[in-house]
């Protein structure tokens, strides 16, 4: 492939000039119509000791710091880790159509996010943090779990019963989601905009809420990159090389949960990143994990960022929903790339 | 052989995964609310009303079973849905309007069945059993939503009582009118149907009502044909707007009260957190337009009467 000719640095710099570009434009662009150089200088006074004086009034800082900021800073965090977990999944399972999703994360989190919305809307004002996000967080995890320990008993060495408890899991799951959720209008509506990814109410307490979670995963993860380039050459050979593909497995889809879960529960179903951006990595860097795993972390985050800007801006103050996006443009620039990269080869 | 079967697995888990996580249907909710508003707002029925006073009638409307009542059709209603909340004495059952089961419908033996009409296929459905039925959708207009108390009444055989309702309504309407101070300059609002942001612009029910004492809605500007009346507002574009009054129809599911919205991040910047002009209504209320829809335009001008709109606000601020 094309791309593993290039040196690792000059595609990570790259990688990380994009996201830099996505958190600048990101930061600046909004329906307030702030001037972009105030707008920075607002960013650096509140990230640096120093004093500068940026000229914008109370309310403005507010936008910038309060709204923005958190915002941007929200969505690179899910877009990284989902885009992470994706890669993570394609290499543990050896299969270019898995997504983070795959155990029944997103199908768990969906459950307890609907039970939260349907039944537990008095202990939103008692909870130390939202129940939404903490039942997500816990259905996610508790879904994966299940798959886990569903697919993996009875001596089963592949991955495919894993694979196969994931739709179990996700389909029981997703039956009770939609059972519950036909409670009333309010509900319903309350659960289709969580499904449909709510980075319209981030705050920094949503951002300190999941980062040690995404934080830890994606250290785990990213150590794992050597051994998904091991598993490459098969699970059997593996095991040969003494790689343990269980033990690798148990790592990497625990850490890989750990993350989606936390994402997941703060932001809704994302969907797509998850498969779209490491691909795109991999048609544009190369096909080993040493470079997939880190360039999806990059592209991820700044691919969330930049199209949330876009849903948060294209039409006025009306906010577009983040799945609707990602999806509208990383459908047609995923197919363009291939295309053009299949032809090039 | 195994590859094979077992990339179908994946396929398949991606398919179900994908389908749980694009969720159509809340596109197809979008659109349902669309044309719960863009539909017309005249009273439409197929199978006609028996003629004289239906005595056997289904109310799957909570506006519908209020105005029912409050014309004196209480006594010929013999089931309403799990929603009509009001009045009390209505006969509530857990028929739904939402995913409504026509058998069980039929089970009151109805001689008129009354509902929003956001659900044809169920006027359909009813029709062709020879049940009659009256669609009595969110109109856009307090003249639109009187005209609609006035068709229910002549439907049940309450032509009078209806009339005189109304009668009694708009002089209400004309009282609070009268006594809202006439002064220079508009009041900004915003109107919150969910903690997400969700709201109702001019082009609804809520906001010509609101529009009645002078209020501007500021999601007008971000309102299209696509949202229809209800856009999901970015929180940039409320703090923004800097709104005079805030509107909380999201009091009773969501919980939210002057203390939540005071407590948002960035918020505190808006005019009417920093003074308060947080107003609390009760959901049902505020999404009916229903007899106690004047109750509603009372509150609202009690709240923002001695609220003093901020004239040649600069567009700078």
């Amino acid at each position: 492939m094309a791309g593993a000719r290039r040196p690792l640095g000059v595609v990570m710099g790259a990688a990380v000039a994009v996201l830099i570009a996505a958190v600048v434009v990101g930061v600046v662009a909004g329906t307030a119509g702030l001037p972009p150089g105030r707008v920075l200088l607002e960013v650096v006074d509140r990230l640096t000791p120093g004093h500068l004086h940026s000229g914008l009034t109370e309310r403005q800082q507010a936008i910038v710091w309060d709204l923005r900021m958190p915002r941007v800073v929200l969505a690179g965090l899910v877009g990284a880790m989902l885009s992470l977990a994706g890669a993570s999944y394609q290499g543990v399972f050896r299969n270019p159509l898995v997504d983070p999703y795959l155990l029944g994360a997103a199908a768990g989190a969906g459950l307890g996010a609907t039970v939260a919305i349907a039944y537990m809307r008095s202990a939103r004002e008692s909870w130390p943090i939202d129940p939404i996000v903490a039942l997500g967080f816990l259905g996610a995890v508790a879904a994966v779990a299940v798959t886990y320990l569903v697919g993996t008993g009875a001596g089963a060495r592949t991955s495919t019963s894993l694979v196969l408890a994931g739709v179990a899991v996700t389909s029981f799951a997703t039956a009770l989601q939609t059972y519950l959720q036909r409670q009333d209008d309010e509900t319903r509506r309350e659960v289709f905009s969580w499904i449909l990814g709510r980075l319209n109410t981030a705050t920094w307490g949503d951002v300190r809420l999941v980062a040690p979670y995404i934080t830890v995963s994606v250290v785990v993860l990213l150590l794992h990159r050597r051994m998904l380039d091991v598993l490459r050459v098969g699970e059997d050979e593996a095991d040969a090389l003494g790689a343990g593909v269980a033990h690798i497995r148990l790592w990497v889809v625990g850490a890989a949960t750990l993350g989606t879960a936390a994402a997941v529960s703060v932001s809704g179903l994302i969907s797509f990143v998850g498969i779209i951006v490491p691909h795109t990595v991999r048609l544009l860097g190369g096909a080993s994990y040493r470079r997939v795993l880190p360039l999806s972390l990059l592209g991820g985050a700044a691919f969330l960022i930049a199209t949330d800007t876009f849903a948060r801006t294209a039409t006025g103050g009306d906010n577009i929903p983040i799945g609707v996006v990602t999806a509208f443009f990383g459908a047609p620039f995923f197919i363009v790339l291939m295309r053009t990269r299949a032809v090039a080869r | 052989m195994i590859t094979r079967r077992r990339l179908s697995a994946f396929a398949l888990t991606f398919l179900v995964v994908v389908a749980a996580a694009c969720g159509d249907d809340a596109v197809s909710e979008r659109d349902k609310r669309v044309n719960a508003t863009t539909t017309s707002t005249s009273t439409t029925t197929t199978v006609p009303p028996p003629i004289g006073r239906p005595s056997r009638i289904v109310s799957l409307s909570p506006t519908a079973t209020e105005t029912l009542f409050a014309i004196g059709a209480g006594d010929q209603v013999v089931a309403v849905d799990s929603y009509s909340t009001y009045p009390p004495e209505a006969p509530i059952t857990d028929l739904s309007a939402y995913e409504p089961n026509v058998e069980a419908i039929t089970s009151y033996d109805p001689d008129l069945v009354i509902t929003d009409g956001t659900n044809q296929q169920l006027l359909d459905q009813l029709n062709t059993l020879g049940i009659a039925t009256l669609a009595a959708p969110a109109p856009k207009t307090l003249t639109g939503a009187f005209e609609q108390m006035e068709t229910l009444g002549a439907s049940t055989g309450n032509i009078a009582q209806a009339a005189a309702l109304v009668v009694d309504l708009e002089a209400q309407v004309k009282g609070i009118l009268d006594a809202f101070p006439d002064r220079e300059g508009t009041l900004t609002y915003y109107y919150e149907l969910d903690p997400t942001f969700f709201t109702a612009s001019s082009k609804t029910f809520i906001g010509a009502v609101l529009g009645l004492l002078g209020m501007e809605n500021i999601a007008d500007e971000v309102d299209n044909s696509k949202t229809a009346g209800y856009p999901q507002l970015t929180p940039e574009f409320i703090v923004q707007a800097n709104p005079d009054v805030i509107v909380l129809a999201d009091t009773k599911f969501s919980l939210q009260t002057l203390e939540t919205v005071s407590a948002r991040p960035g918020w505190s910047e808006i005019r009417a957190v920093v003074e308060g002009n947080i107003l609390e209504l009760d959901d049902d209320i505020a999404s009916r337009w229903g007899p106690r829809i004047v109750e509603l335009l009372q509150v609202v001008a009690k709240a923002v009467q001695d609220i003093e709109p901020i004239v040649d606000d600069s567009l700078s601020s």
